[in-house]
């Protein structure tokens, strides 16, 4: 469904991510797991065209959209849907507004037809009955929801999320993989998502990619993943902290290395 | 020692000069492929299936034109008094204050009408683009638009391009009338005309060129306002503050750009349309 070959993003002269491979079945949930900085984000944006990679192949749908026009690029993302950290809802318009944009651009459904379906996707979601709320009259959890719900609209095959649970209290964020897993389980949807969340990744995924600056160090399933006995697996698994920078020397280096890469 | 850094300095100015010439360049570039795809999508894209969002417009024209009425009536007015007061100062000596309605009239619509309209314009609408559009920037909801296949460009900007090319030469007849308006209180007062007599001799004293030129003018500033703030708002970076640089950056570049389309025309016309 989703293929990656050697993928290399770089943002001016540094390389972000350093030749990425892996592969999302029909189907499947796929946990991408990284610390903060470790390029995750910039894969899943790479992986929905937002960024144009330096090299690599991305196929999606039989389509490599690292090498395609901007026209097939919009064609493969009416069949994608891509849930934003912030949910990224528009503020001037209403969750139903929000819900129904992409029906009213692309297709040519009559209102009351568009009416339905945004009512049958915000139901699936659990807000029934928030269509003439504004974005800013909802929660954060709700936010979320709204915005799958928009990422449901055009029945995409492929959906994409961005850390699903950030800035969401426990319950909440039980709750958004609560409906992860029954977006999985009913309509079998195949599901990459980005997270640091372990506790999230192990609910919610099949199998697991975890990046670590730039690169991939381990792709697995669930289980595989909690045996592996990888130093950085295990590190980044069991929550080791990072040992700290403690001589000076090395401080320095660190300090003069940043200097030479934003300099 | 002291020559290498003579050197030194020269070449620093040369390359930093040579820089800021390139940037220049390529930012006039990219206003000019930003307004070319707005432009594409107002009068070439219905053609090819891709409509207009009629409503988007429409309320864009209200927020742009209705809202701007009061105030720039008020400051064409002013404006349009001032102009009055200091052309009868001179004329004055001449014993020549029937040109005042002249001098007035033709300084309004063929170069402070479209001016001022145009900077009103910036202060109230140019400066909300870059916010509005850098704010959803930075909340992820232009990357949105584009993961939902929704062209920024045609969904936010064309809405805003349409209202401008149609609301700025509205806005600008409006604000000469206004100053004319403004002349004649200082004319009725202090020089003797009658009100109808006034605007009489103001409008006897327009040609269809001067008015025309000045509404060319407005819609040169339009695309110009539109397209900077725009531009301004797509390229902000992360972060509350990027908003806040966007937004002073749109109407610093605006104002500039529009004196400089205002010199480029105003040449033109001077050159070209005979004097």
């Amino acid at each position: 469904m989703v293929s990656v070959r050697d993928l290399r993003v770089s943002y001016g002269a540094v390389e972000v991510l350093h030749g990425i491979n892996f592969e999302v079945k029909q189907g499947e949930t796929l946990v991408i797991l990284g610390g903060s900085g470790s390029g995750k984000s910039t894969l899943l944006r790479t992986l929905v065209g937002l960024e144009r990679p330096s090299s690599g192949e991305i196929w999606i749908k039989g389509k490599n959209i690292a090498a395609i026009s901007q026209a097939e690029l919009d064609e493969i993302r009416k069949k994608i849907g891509m849930s934003f950290q912030g949910g990224a809802l528009f503020g001037s318009m209403t969750v139903g507004d929000n819900v129904a944009l992409p029906l009213r651009e692309h297709t040519k459904l009559e209102e009351s037809t568009i009416d339905i379906i945004l009512r049958l996707k915000l139901e699936q979601v659990g807000l029934a009955g928030f269509e003439y709320y504004m974005p800013s009259q909802l929660s954060g959890g709700m936010k979320k929801r709204a915005a799958v719900a928009r990422a449901l609209a055009m029945d995409p095959e492929v959906l994409f999320f961005d850390e699903p649970s950030a800035g969401l209290d426990p319950i909440i964020a039980a709750g958004i993989d609560q409906l992860i897993l029954e977006l999985k389980r009913a309509f079998r949807m195949t599901i990459v998502v980005v997270t640091h969340e372990l506790a999230s990744a192990y609910l919610i995924a099949d199998r697991m990619v975890l990046i670590d600056k730039g690169n991939v160090v381990a792709i697995g399933t669930t289980e595989e993943m909690r045996s592996s006995s990888q130093p950085r697996v295990r590190q980044f698994l069991d929550r080791v902290a990072e040992p700290e920078v403690s001589r000076e020397s090395d401080y320095l280096s660190m300090l003069t290395e940043h200097r030479r890469r934003s300099g | 020692m002291a020559q290498y850094m003579v050197t030194e300095s020269v070449t620093e100015f040369f390359s930093q000069t040579g820089q800021s010439v390139t940037n220049g360049f390529a930012y006039i570039g990219s206003l000019a492929s930003l307004a070319g795809r707005a432009a594409y999508y107002v009068f070439v894209g219905p053609f090819q299936g891709k409509p207009i969002r009629l409503q988007r417009a429409v309320s864009q024209a209200m927020e742009i034109g209705v809202r701007a009425l009061p105030i720039l009536s008020l400051i064409t007015y002013f404006i349009g008094l001032i102009l009055a007061l200091q052309s009868a100062y001179e004329l004055s000596k001449l014993g020549a204050m029937n040109i005042v309605p002249r001098a007035v009239a033709l300084s309004m619509s063929r170069e402070l009408g479209p001016l001022i309209t145009a900077i009103v314009v910036i202060g109230r609408s140019g400066s909300a683009f870059a916010a509005e559009i850098g704010t959803m920037k930075v909340t992820e909801e232009i990357d949105a638009l584009e993961t939902m296949a929704i062209s920024p460009i045609h969904f936010l900007v064309t809405p805003k391009f349409l209202a401008m090319i149609v609301m700025l030469p509205c806005l600008t007849i409006w604000a000469n009338f206004m100053g004319i308006l403004g002349g004649a209180l200082f004319g009725v007062a202090q020089a003797g005309f009658t009100w109808m007599g006034y605007i009489q001799a103001s409008i006897d004293s327009l040609f269809l060129r001067d008015i025309t030129t000045g509404l060319i003018k407005s819609i040169m500033f339009g695309i110009t306002i539109t397209t900077v703030g725009c531009l301004e708002g797509l390229s902000t970076g992360a972060g509350a503050e990027e908003v806040g640089r966007s937004t002073t950056r749109a109407v610093v570049m605006s104002i500039f750009l529009v004196v400089i389309v205002d010199l480029v025309f105003t040449g033109l016309f001077y050159f070209v349309g005979g004097r």
